[in-house]
C-alpha cells in the first residue's frame, strides 16, 4: 500500500527462550552446551530467528573494534555492490587491519542467508571529529551506516565478542556459523526467537548490540513508541522494527554514554512501583522519584525478561512485576540465566544454587578478575 | 519411541492386568508430545504406575490423561518436567523428584503433585481442588485465582515462601507458606483482589506488603486443627526436611482472608 | 443528593384506553409503573424507564407510548446530552459509567458502504430455488499439501488433517455466557445451534452438565482468564474449544459477574460459591506473551487429546494483525476476532465506545496479512462484532472470514431491544438476568424457534446473493474481493478493504 507515510511505525511482536551461561573464572568454552540448551527450548521459538553472542572469542584482535556485517538484498549484486559502498566509508574513516568473510557451513541449508563479513578495525578521526571519543565516533558511523547503506547492516561492533545471528532455531544458527567448534568464549548469550510475523530478515533476530553490549530479549514492550521518541532524541535511529532494539540503546545510553551503574539502570528500565517508593526511607525516595521523574520515558512497560551481555560481566533483568520468566543458577565458577530451568539442568545436572529473581533486581554475574581476559 | 521396561507384572501392554503395574520409561530424547502418548498409552492399557527418567523440559505432563472412564495413574518423574505439569490434572498423583518450572498444576481440577525441590512463578493457577505440596519455595503468582467449589477445596503447601503477587484474585481454597527456613515473607501484593480462601503463613507479614482487601489475624484452634492436617500430609510426603510435626505447628501462624466477597462493588455508577 | 440527570425517555399513557389492568407494572422489572389505588390510574416515573419498550409491546390495549425525552440542554455540537448526563452521573456517584451491548456511536459502518455484484450475460446467476447451493464451510487447520499415496487403483491420503468443525451456514452464536444471560437464553442458543447445523459459544461460564450430553457436540466452549467452571470433563464434551483472549466491546480489560447474579445454578455450572463475584482479570495471567498463549493452545489440545479445534477470540485493535499472525503460529486453528461494534453484557462506556477497530477493516488486513505470509490456512476466522443482516455475513466472507459469529443478532431475535441496561440485571426481556421471574419470560422452545427462522432466514438470502453472483458454494466467495465495491469510502479505506470503487 502506498500509505507509508501515516505508519508512523510498525514493530515486530516477539517474544521467545533466552540462554546465558558466563565462566566467571574466565575460562573460555564453546557454544555445544548453550546450543543443546537452547534446543531444549525449541517449543518456545518458532525457526524465525535465532542468536548468539559471545565474549572473549578473538584475543588476538582484542584491541580493534570487531564490525559484523551483514549484506542483504535480494540478488548477489545488490550484497557485494552494499560490500564496496561500505568499504568505500571504512577505507574513509577507519583503519581495517583484517577482514574476511565469517565461516559458515553450506549456505542451501539456510533460509535466505545475507553475506555475513567482519571487519576487525580503529577509528580513524579526521577535523571536527577529532574531539569526539572512539566510540561516540563508532557509534555514529553505526547509525550512518544503518540508516543510509542501503543493504549493509552493522550488527556487531564490540571488542573482542562478536553476535551470530539469523532466521532459523538458535541451535540451526550455531551449528550454521561452526560456534561449537571455531570459537571459544568466556560468555555466551542465546536467543530462540518466536516473532509474530515471517519476515525472514536476519537483522531483526537477537543479540541486538551497540559496541561491547548485547541484549537478548523475550517479552513485549508495550511502551516502545515513548521508548523510543526519547531515545531519538539522542541519535539513536531505531531501524530495525523491534523493541528489543531500544532496551540496547538505553543501555548505551544510560551504562556508557551516562555511567550509570547497573542498579540504577534496573531501577530506570524497571522502576518500583510508585506505592513501593512512598513506603521508602526519605533518601530512597528522593533518589527513585528522581529517577523516574528524569527517566520516565525509558521505563521499559510491559513484560520483558532481558539478558545483557557486556566484556567482563552476564546481567539478567526482568520487569519491574516479572511477567516474563529468568532462573537463575550458579554451579562452581559457572553462572546461568534460562528462560527455564530445564535447560540448565540438561548440561550441569548437579547445581550449587537455582533461584528466581525478584521483578526489577539485576542479577549480575562478573569475571573474578578482569586481567584473565583483557590481558 | 520410549524405552519401556516392565518392572512388575508380565506379558504384553495389552493383556488386561488384574493387578497394579508398574512401568519404567526413559524420556531422554523423548519430546513433549511423544512422552505424552507413551502416558496416554499406558494409561488405556490399565498400567497404574509410571517412572520416568531423565525428565528435562517436556511439558503437560499429566495432562492428557483424561478419560471418561476417569482411569486413575501414579507418576514419578525424575529430572526437571517443563511448565504446565499437572495442568487441567483429573486426579491423578504425580511426585517429581527434583524442581518444578512455571505453571505447576494450572487449572488443576483434583489428584496431588508433591515437588521434592522448588517450584516456578504461577504455581497453582486457577486450581480448583487437588494438593500441591512443594518442599521448597515457589514464584511470582503463586494460587493466582485460586477457587473453591462445594467439596473441590485445592490446597497448596509450601515448605519455603512465595514471591510477588501470593494469592491475587483469590477466589478459595488454601494455601499454607511454612518458611521452613525462616527466611522471612518478602512478597507483596499478597492477596491483591483477593474474595475467598484462606492464605496461612507462619511468621510475620508487614501490612504494606498485603493488598488492600486482605485482611490479617491471629489462628484460632479450628485453623490450627486445619494446618495440623496439612502439616502432616506435607511431612509424610517430603520426610527429607527433617523436621517434626511440633517443631513447624508450635509457632505463630497468620491467616489471611478476604474482607469482602465482592471486592470491586462500589466501583461503577448506577 | 439530588440528581440532576433528565430522564431519557417520555412515557406517554393514553388514559382513554388503558384498562388500569397494571400488567405494565408487572412488566417492568425497573420499577417504572405504579399503581395508584386512590386515584384507580397508573403513574410512572420516567427516571425509571430504560426505554426497553416491554411494556409497550405488552400492554393488551396499546395505550402507551415511549419515546425519547423531548426535554434538552442547550444544543451543543461538542457538549451532548449524552455527554452532560454521564458526567453529572459520575459527579453524583464518582463512579465509572456502565453499559451494555454495542458500541451505539456514529463510527462508519463499512457495510453500508460495500455493495455486492451480480451476473449479467456474460456468467450466470443462479437459481437458489432449484439448483444447490452449498453453505457448508469447515473451521479449522487446512494442509497446504495433500500428500497422498495412489497405488493399485486405491488413494491414499497421507497427509492428516487436523480436526475442524464443520457448519452448515457460516453464522454461529457468539460468546455468550450463562450468569450473563439466562439460563433460558443459554438454553435457547444451544437448541438452535443444534437444530441448524451451527455451534454456539459458551462464554467463559462454563456448560451446565444436564447440557452437555445434548447440547455438547455444538458447543464451543470458552476458557477465558477467570477459568470459571472449567475441567476436563468440560473441554472434552464440546465440540471445539475457544481461548477469549478479548472482546470488541471491552478490549484490553476483564470483567466480573456481581455476586447478586451469581444464583445457586450459576455457581454451580462456574463452580464457584454462589453470591461471589466472579472476577475476570483482564489478561490469562498465565499468558503474558505469545509462547505462553502457544503454551495454553497445546496444554488444551493436551487435555482433550489434539481431538478438538482450538480457537483464540481476540479483539480487533490497533496492530491485531501481527499478534493474530503470531496466534496462527502458536497453533490455533481458528481465530476469532471481535471488532468495534460487538456487544457485552456490561462494560465501562469509555471503553466500549473507544477502543477497537470497526471489524470490517480488521477482516481484511488479517486476512491480507495470513495470506502474505503464507499461513492463511492455517487457520479459519471468524469474524464478529456488527453483524446485523445476512448482507454483511456475505460481505464478510468476501473480505476474507471464514465465518461469522453473532452476538447482539440472536438477542435481538429472542426479544432484545438494546437498551443497554444488561448490567443490571434486570433485563424485562428475560434475556440478559438470572432472576428466575424474568427470565420465565424467555420460553426456550418459542426462543430457539425465533433463532432457528433467523438462521434460516439469512442461510436463503446468502444463497440468493451467492446465486446472484453466479456462485454456487460459499468458498468461492471466501475473499472474493472482485465482488465488493465502495462508495464513498476514502482512498485509504478502499487499499483497507483491497477493495474498488464503484464503477472503478
Ligand atoms: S399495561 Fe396498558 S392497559 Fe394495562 S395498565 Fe399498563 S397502560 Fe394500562
Ligand atoms: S438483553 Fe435485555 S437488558 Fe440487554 S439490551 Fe437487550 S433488552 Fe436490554
Amino acid at each position: 500500500m502506498p500509505r507509508i507515510r501515516r505508519e508512523l511505525y510498525s514493530k515486530e511482536i516477539c517474544s521467545c527462550s533466552i540462554f546465558g551461561a558466563m565462566n566467571q573464572g574466565g575460562e573460555r568454552f564453546n557454544a555445544a552446551g548453550v546450543m543443546r540448551a537452547i534446543a531444549n527450548m525449541h517449543v518456545r521459538g518458532n525457526g524465525l530467528g535465532g542468536g548468539f553472542a559471545a565474549y572473549g572469542i578473538y584475543p588476538h584482535y582484542s584491541d580493534y573494534y570487531a564490525f559484523h556485517l551483514m549484506f542483504t538484498g535480494k540478488s548477489m549484486q545488490d550484497r557485494l555492490e552494499a560490500k564496496a559502498e561500505l568499504e568505500e566509508l571504512l577505507c574513509h574513516k577507519f583503519d581495517v587491519v583484517y577482514d574476511e568473510e565469517i565461516p559458515h557451513e553450506d549456505e542451501s541449508t539456510m533460509i535466505d542467508p545475507p553475506l555475513i563479513w567482519r571487519y576487525f578495525l580503529l577509528p580513524h578521526k579526521r577535523g571536527e571529529e577529532e574531539a569526539l571519543s572512539d566510540e561516540e565516533y563508532i557509534v555514529s558511523k553505526i547509525m550512518q551506516v544503518n540508516t543510509k547503506i542501503e543493504n549493509a547492516y552493522v550488527f556487531s561492533s564490540g571488542k573482542n565478542m562478536g553476535c551470530f545471528k539469523g532466521v532459523g532455531y538458535p541451535e540451526e544458527i550455531g551449528q550454521y556459523f561452526m560456534l561449537d567448534r571455531l570459537y571459544q568464549a568466556y560468555t555466551w548469550t542465546v536467543h530462540g526467537r518466536f516473532p509474530t510475523n515471517t519476515q525472514a530478515w536476519w537483522g531483526g533476530a537477537h543479540p541486538f548490540s551497540l559496541l561491547d553490549t548485547s541484549i537478548v530479549h523475550n517479552g513485549e514492550i508495550s511502551s516502545y513508541g515513548t521508548n523510543r521518541w526519547y531515545l531519538e532524541m539522542y541519535g539513536y535511529a531505531c531501524t530495525l522494527q523491534t523493541d528489543t532494539e531500544v532496551i540496547a540503546y538505553a543501555a548505551d545510553l544510560l551504562m556508557r554514554r551516562q555511567r550509570l551503574p547497573i542498579d540504577i539502570v534496573a531501577k530506570i528500565l524497571a522502576p518500583p512501583i510508585w506505592n513501593a517508593i512512598d513506603r521508602m526511607n526519605q533518601s530512597e525516595r528522593k533518589l527513585l522519584t528522581t529517577l523516574r521523574m528524569v527517566y520516565g520515558p525509558l521505563l521499559m512497560n510491559g513484560p520483558f525478561a532481558i539478558i545483557i551481555g557486556q566484556t567482563g560481566r552476564m546481567i539478567g533483568l526482568t520487569d519491574r512485576i516479572r511477567l516474563r520468566p529468568l532462573t537463575a543458577a550458579r554451579r562452581g565458577d559457572m553462572f546461568y540465566l534460562s528462560s527455564e530451568e530445564a535447560s540448565i539442568r540438561l548440561i550441569s545436572p548437579e547445581l550449587d544454587r537455582v533461584w528466581t529473581p525478584n521483578g526489577g533486581e539485576p542479577v549480575v554475574g562478573e569475571l573474578n578478575n578482569m586481567r584473565t581476559v583483557l590481558q | 519411541m520410549a524405552r519401556a521396561e516392565e518392572v512388575n507384572g508380565s506379558g504384553s501392554l495389552d493383556d488386561a492386568p488384574a493387578s497394579p503395574r508398574e512401568v519404567e520409561i526413559d524420556a531422554a530424547d523423548q519430546d513433549t508430545r511423544a512422552l505424552n502418548d507413551r502416558l496416554r498409552e499406558l494409561l488405556l492399557s490399565g498400567v497404574e504406575k509410571v517412572v520416568i527418567r531423565n525428565v528435562c523440559g517436556q511439558r503437560y505432563i499429566g495432562t492428557r490423561l483424561y478419560t471418561p472412564q476417569h482411569l486413575k495413574m501414579d507418576i514419578e518423574i525424575f529430572g526437571t518436567p517443563g511448565n504446565d505439569l499437572a495442568a487441567f490434572l483429573f486426579g491423578h498423583k504425580i511426585t517429581v523428584h527434583g524442581n518444578a518450572q512455571d505453571g505447576v498444576g494450572n487449572t488443576m481440577d483434583a489428584g496431588e503433585v508433591v515437588v521434592h525441590g522448588r517450584s516456578g512463578d504461577v504455581l497453582g493457577f486457577s486450581m480448583r481442588g487437588g494438593e500441591i505440596y512443594v518442599r521448597d519455595g515457589c514464584g511470582y503468582r503463586t494460587a493466582l485465582h485460586m477457587k473453591e467449589y462445594e467439596d473441590k477445596r485445592p490446597v497448596l503447601v509450601i515448605g519455603g515462601t512465595a514471591q510477588d503477587f501470593l494469592g491475587e484474585y483469590m477466589a478459595g481454597g488454601i494455601v499454607v507458606l511454612l518458611d521452613l527456613e525462616e527466611r522471612g515473607h518478602q512478597a507483596n501484593f499478597i492477596g491483591t483482589g483477593m474474595h475467598g480462601g484462606v492464605i496461612y503463613l507462619r511468621g510475620a507479614v508487614d501490612g504494606s506488603q498485603l493488598g488492600s482487601q486482605v485482611g490479617c489475624s491471629p489462628v484460632d484452634p479450628s485453623d490450627r486443627k486445619v494446618l495440623d492436617h496439612y502439616i502432616t500430609r506435607f511431612l509424610e510426603r517430603l520426610p527429607e526436611v527433617g523436621l517434626s510435626r511440633e517443631e513447624i505447628i508450635n509457632s505463630p501462624f497468620l491467616r489471611l482472608t478476604p474482607k469482602s466477597k465482592r471486592p470491586y462493588s462500589t466501583l461503577y455508577t448506577y | 443528593m439530588k440528581s440532576f440527570v433528565f430522564p431519557e425517555f417520555q412515557i406517554i399513557r393514553d388514559e382513554e384506553k388503558c384498562g388500569q389492568c397494571r400488567g405494565c407494572e408487572r412488566q417492568c422489572a425497573f420499577g417504572t409503573h405504579t399503581y395508584d389505588p386512590v386515584a384507580d390510574r397508573l403513574i410512572s416515573d420516567e427516571t425509571k424507564c430504560a426505554g426497553c419498550q416491554r411494556c409497550v409491546i405488552f400492554c393488551p390495549k396499546h395505550a402507551i407510548v415511549v419515546r425519547p425525552a423531548p426535554s434538552f440542554y442547550r444544543p451543543n455540537a461538542s457538549w451532548s446530552r449524552e455527554k452532560l448526563d454521564d458526567l453529572k452521573k459520575q459527579a453524583e456517584t464518582g463512579g465509572v459509567i456502565l453499559t451494555g451491548s454495542g458500541n451505539d456511536k456514529p463510527f462508519r459502518i463499512y457495510w453500508d458502504h460495500i455493495l455486492l455484484n451480480a451476473s449479467q450475460v456474460t456468467n450466470p446467476s443462479i437459481d437458489p430455488l432449484r439448483e444447490p447451493m452449498e453453505l457448508r464451510t469447515f473451521l479449522g487447520a487446512k494442509p497446504d499439501i495433500m500428500d497422498i499415496s495412489a497405488g493399485d487403483g486405491k488413494v491414499e491420503i497421507k497427509t492428516e488433517i487436523g480436526p475442524n468443525l464443520m457448519v452448515e451456514t457460516p453464522i454461529l452464536f457468539s460468546a455468550m455466557s450463562y450468569g450473563a444471560i439466562s439460563y433460558n437464553a443459554f438454553g435457547s442458543l444451544a437448541r438452535a445451534a443444534c437444530k441448524s447445523g451451527t455451534y454456539f459459544n459458551t462464554g467463559e461460564g462454563g456448560l451446565p452438565k444436564e447440557m452437555r450430553q445434548e447440547f455438547g457436540r455444538c458447543a464451543i466452549v470458552q476458557v477465558a482468564s477467570g477459568r470459571f467452571g472449567i475441567d476436563a470433563e468440560y473441554l472434552n464434551c464440546a465440540a471445539a474449544v475457544e481461548i477469549k483472549v478479548g472482546q470488541g466491546a471491552k478490549p484490553g480489560i476483564g470483567g466480573h459477574l456481581p455476586g447478586e447474579k451469581v444464583s445457586q445454578l450459576v455457581a454451580e455450572t462456574r463452580m464457584i460459591p454462589q453470591g461471589t463475584d466472579a472476577i475476570s482479570p483482564a489478561p490469562h495471567h498465565d499468558i503474558y506473551s505469545i509462547e505462553d498463549l502457544s503454551m495454553l493452545i497445546t496444554a488444551l489440545k493436551e487435555a482433550t487429546n489434539y481431538e478438538k479445534p482450538i480457537s483464540v477470540k481476540i479483539a480487533a485493535v490497533h496492530n491485531f494483525a501481527a499478534i493474530a499472525s503470531g496466534i496462527v503460529r502458536a497453533g490455533a486453528d481458528i481465530i476469532a476476532i471481535d471488532g468495534l461494534r460487538g456487544g457485552t453484557g456490561a462494560a465501562p462506556k469509555a471503553i466500549r465506545d473507544n477502543v477497537g477497530i470497526p471489524i470490517e477493516l480488521a477482516i481484511s488486513s488479517l486476512d491480507r496479512r495470513l495470506r502474505g505470509e503464507g499461513i492463511r490456512n492455517r487457520c479459519s476466522i471468524i469474524a464478529a462484532g456488527g453483524i446485523r443482516c445476512s448482507a454483511d455475513v456475505v460481505k464478510a466472507i468476501a473480505l476474507g472470514a471464514d465465518a461469522v459469529y453473532i452476538g447482539s443478532a440472536a438477542l435481538i431475535a429472542m426479544g432484545c431491544t438494546l437498551c443497554q441496561k444488561c448490567y443490571t440485571g434486570k433485563c424485562n426481556w428475560g434475556i440478559c438476568t438470572t432472576d428466575p421471574r424474568l427470565s420465565g419470560r424467555l420460553n426456550m422452545d418459542i426462543a430457539s424457534q425465533r433463532l432457528a427462522n433467523l438462521i434460516s432466514a439469512w442461510s436463503h438470502e446468502i444463497a440468493e446473493m451467492l446465486g446472484g453472483m453466479g456462485i454456487n458454494a460459499l468458498e468461492s466467495l471466501r475473499g472474493n474481493r472482485d465482488h465488493l465495491r465502495g462508495v464513498g469510502l476514502y482512498e485509504w479505506e478502499l487499499d483497507v478493504l483491497g477493495i474498488k470503487g464503484a464503477g472503478e
